[in-house]
C-alpha cells in the first residue's frame, strides 16, 4: 500500500482547473491552425461587393478563436466565460491508499479553491429544478476506476453547457448497424447547428449500455485531437464520420463552411446481443482538460 | 463593415441585412436565463422593468469574475435559444437588439420582423477577445444573481454578425 495525502489531490485539482480554463491545449490550437488551410466558407465582402478570396466568414471565426487563445494564455484569462461544470476522472491504483481526508471532498475542495483563485465562473446549481447556485462550482462530477498499481491518475475536464446541451444518446438496435450509427452522429451535429460553437470535437461512445455509451463519449473527447483510435474498426469509423460531419456545411460558428468538426473520436465497448447504444458528446473548441498523477 | 452605436433606432435596424458584419459601440445590457425569467414576470404583471429597454440591446452573457484591475472577465455569448420563450414580450416592450449565438425559434424570428429588431451573433468561445471590447461594466439590476445579474456594459467596436434581420432574413438558414 502506498499512502497518498488528500491535500495533494486538492492541490492538483485546484491547479488543473485554473490551467485548463486559461490554456488551450496545443493539440487543439494546432488543429485550429490546420483547419484554416481547408476552410472554404463563403467569402466576406470587403467593400462594395468585392469579395476577398482569403477572407471568409469561416476563416474569420477560426482566426478569432486562435487570437482568443493567445489573449487568454498571455493575459491569464479564461478562454471561454463558461468555465463549466467540472468532470473528474480518477484512476485509483488498487494499492494506493488516500489518507487525511475523503477522496471526493478533496476533489471538491480543489474545485472550490481553483474557481475562487482563478476568477472562474461558478456555473453549478444545487438542484436542477430550484436552480440555486452553489456559489463555488461544486460539486464536481466524479468518476472513479480501480486500476492496477499504487498511483492516482486524475483528469480534470471543465465542461461547458452550450455544447453539452446539444449532446445526445440513443438506443439503436443491431439492425440499424453502422449506417444507423453514422446517421445518428451526423444528424446530432447537423441539428445542433451553430449552438455548440463549432468547430467541435465529436466524442462518440458506442456499445455497452445507455450510461456506458455516454461515459465512453466523454472519454472520447479527452483524447488528443485527431489521434486515431488504436482499434482499427473505430479508427475507420472516425475517418468516415469526420468526412460526413464536415459535409453538413454547418461550418465555423454555423456560418457555413467545411470545418464543422476538428475531429471525431470513437470509443467502443462490447454490448448485449439485442442492443446498439450510441452516445454523442459535443465538445466546443474550448476542449479544456488537464491530467496529473500522484 | 458597418459601425453602429446604441441605442438603436428603427432606421438603424432597417438598414441591416442577415450576414452583415457590424462593429457595435455604446451601452448594452447583459441578461441570461434567470434575469429573463424575472423581466418576463414583471411584463406579465404589467409592472415596470428595472432598466429601460426601449431601443436597447441585450447581450446574452454571464461573464467570469473580473480580476483586480480588470473591467470584466471573459465575456462571450451564450446560447440565445434558451431566452426564446421570454423574448417576444421584451421586443414588444421596445427592445431593439440581441447578441448571442445559435438558433432562434420561429416565434422570435416573427417578433423580430413585427417589432423591427435585430439578432446579432458574436463568436461563441471568443470570450477573452470579446472582453477586450468592453470598456466599462456595472451592475444595473438583480445583484443577487451573481454572474447572471443584469450588467450595464459599455462596448467599443464589438464584432458581430447579423443573423436575423427585420425583413425576415436568417443568416444561419441561408448558408
Amino acid at each position: 500500500m502506498r499512502d497518498i495525502a488528500a491535500d495533494k489531490i486538492t492541490d492538483g485539482v485546484r491547479q488543473a482547473c485554473i490551467e485548463a480554463c486559461r490554456d488551450l491545449p496545443d493539440d487543439v490550437l494546432d488543429a485550429l491552425k490546420r483547419s484554416l488551410e481547408i476552410e472554404d466558407s463563403p467569402a466576406t465582402f470587403c467593400s462594395a461587393g468585392t469579395s476577398c478570396p482569403r477572407r471568409t466568414r469561416g476563416r474569420d471565426v477560426l482566426e478569432q478563436l486562435i487570437e482568443n487563445a493567445r489573449i487568454a494564455r498571455e493575459e491569464q484569462m479564461p478562454i471561454c466565460q463558461d468555465t463549466g461544470i467540472v468532470l473528474v476522472f480518477v484512476e485509483i491504483g488498487q494499492d494506493a491508499h488516500v489518507i487525511g481526508g475523503d477522496l471526493t471532498e478533496a476533489i471538491n475542495e480543489g474545485v472550490r479553491q481553483g474557481y475562487n483563485e482563478g476568477y472562474l465562473r461558478r456555473s453549478v446549481v444545487r438542484h436542477p429544478l430550484d436552480r440555486v447556485n452553489t456559489g463555488d462550482n461544486t460539486p464536481a462530477v466524479v468518476y472513479t476506476e480501480i486500476v492496477p498499481g499504487d498511483h492516482l491518475k486524475i483528469t480534470v475536464c471543465p465542461k461547458g453547457g452550450g455544447c453539452e446541451n446539444m449532446s445526445a444518446a440513443k438506443m439503436l438496435t443491431p439492425a440499424h448497424g453502422r449506417e444507423g450509427v453514422n446517421r445518428f452522429v451526423v444528424e446530432t451535429v447537423r441539428e445542433a447547428g451553430p449552438n455548440p460553437c463549432p468547430p467541435v470535437i465529436v466524442g462518440v461512445g458506442l456499445g455497452g449500455t445507455l450510461e456506458k455509451a455516454a461515459l465512453l463519449s466523454k472519454k472520447a473527447i479527452l483524447r488528443k485531437v485527431g489521434e486515431p483510435s488504436p482499434n482499427p474498426v473505430d479508427a475507420e469509423l472516425e475517418r468516415e464520420l469526420l468526412e460526413a460531419v464536415n459535409e453538413t456545411g454547418v461550418g465555423p460558428a454555423g456560418y457555413g463552411g467545411r470545418v464543422t468538426a476538428l475531429a471525431v473520436h470513437v470509443e467502443s465497448y462490447p454490448c448485449h446481443i439485442a442492443s446498439l447504444p450510441v452516445a454523442v458528446t459535443l465538445q466546443c473548441h474550448a476542449a479544456r482538460h488537464r491530467t496529473f498523477s500522484i | 463593415m458597418i459601425r453602429l452605436k446604441t441605442p438603436l433606432t428603427t432606421e438603424d435596424v432597417e438598414s441591416l441585412r442577415a450576414g452583415d458584419s457590424v462593429l457595435l459601440s455604446g451601452v448594452v445590457y447583459t441578461a441570461r436565463d434567470a434575469a429573463h425569467a424575472r423581466l418576463a414576470r414583471l411584463l406579465e404583471e404589467g409592472r415596470p422593468l428595472p432598466i429601460d429597454i426601449k431601443g436597447q440591446v441585450i447581450y446574452y452573457v454571464g461573464p467570469t469574475p473580473a480580476r483586480p484591475g480588470q473591467v470584466i472577465g471573459s465575456a462571450g455569448p451564450t446560447t440565445a435559444g434558451r431566452m426564446d420563450s421570454y423574448t417576444p414580450a421584451l421586443l414588444e416592450a421596445g427592445l431593439k437588439g440581441m447578441i448571442g449565438k445559435g438558433l432562434r425559434s420561429q416565434e422570435v424570428r416573427d417578433a423580430i420582423v413585427k417589432h423591427k429588431a435585430v439578432y446579432f451573433a458574436a463568436t461563441g468561445g471568443a470570450a477573452a477577445l470579446l472582453a477586450k471590447c468592453i470598456v466599462a461594466c456595472e451592475v444595473a439590476a438583480y445583484p443577487d444573481l451573481g454572474c447572471e445579474a443584469i450588467h450595464r456594459l459599455e462596448v467599443r467596436n464589438l464584432p458581430l454578425v447579423v443573423i436575423n434581420d427585420c425583413a425576415g432574413g436568417d443568416f444561419y438558414r441561408r448558408v
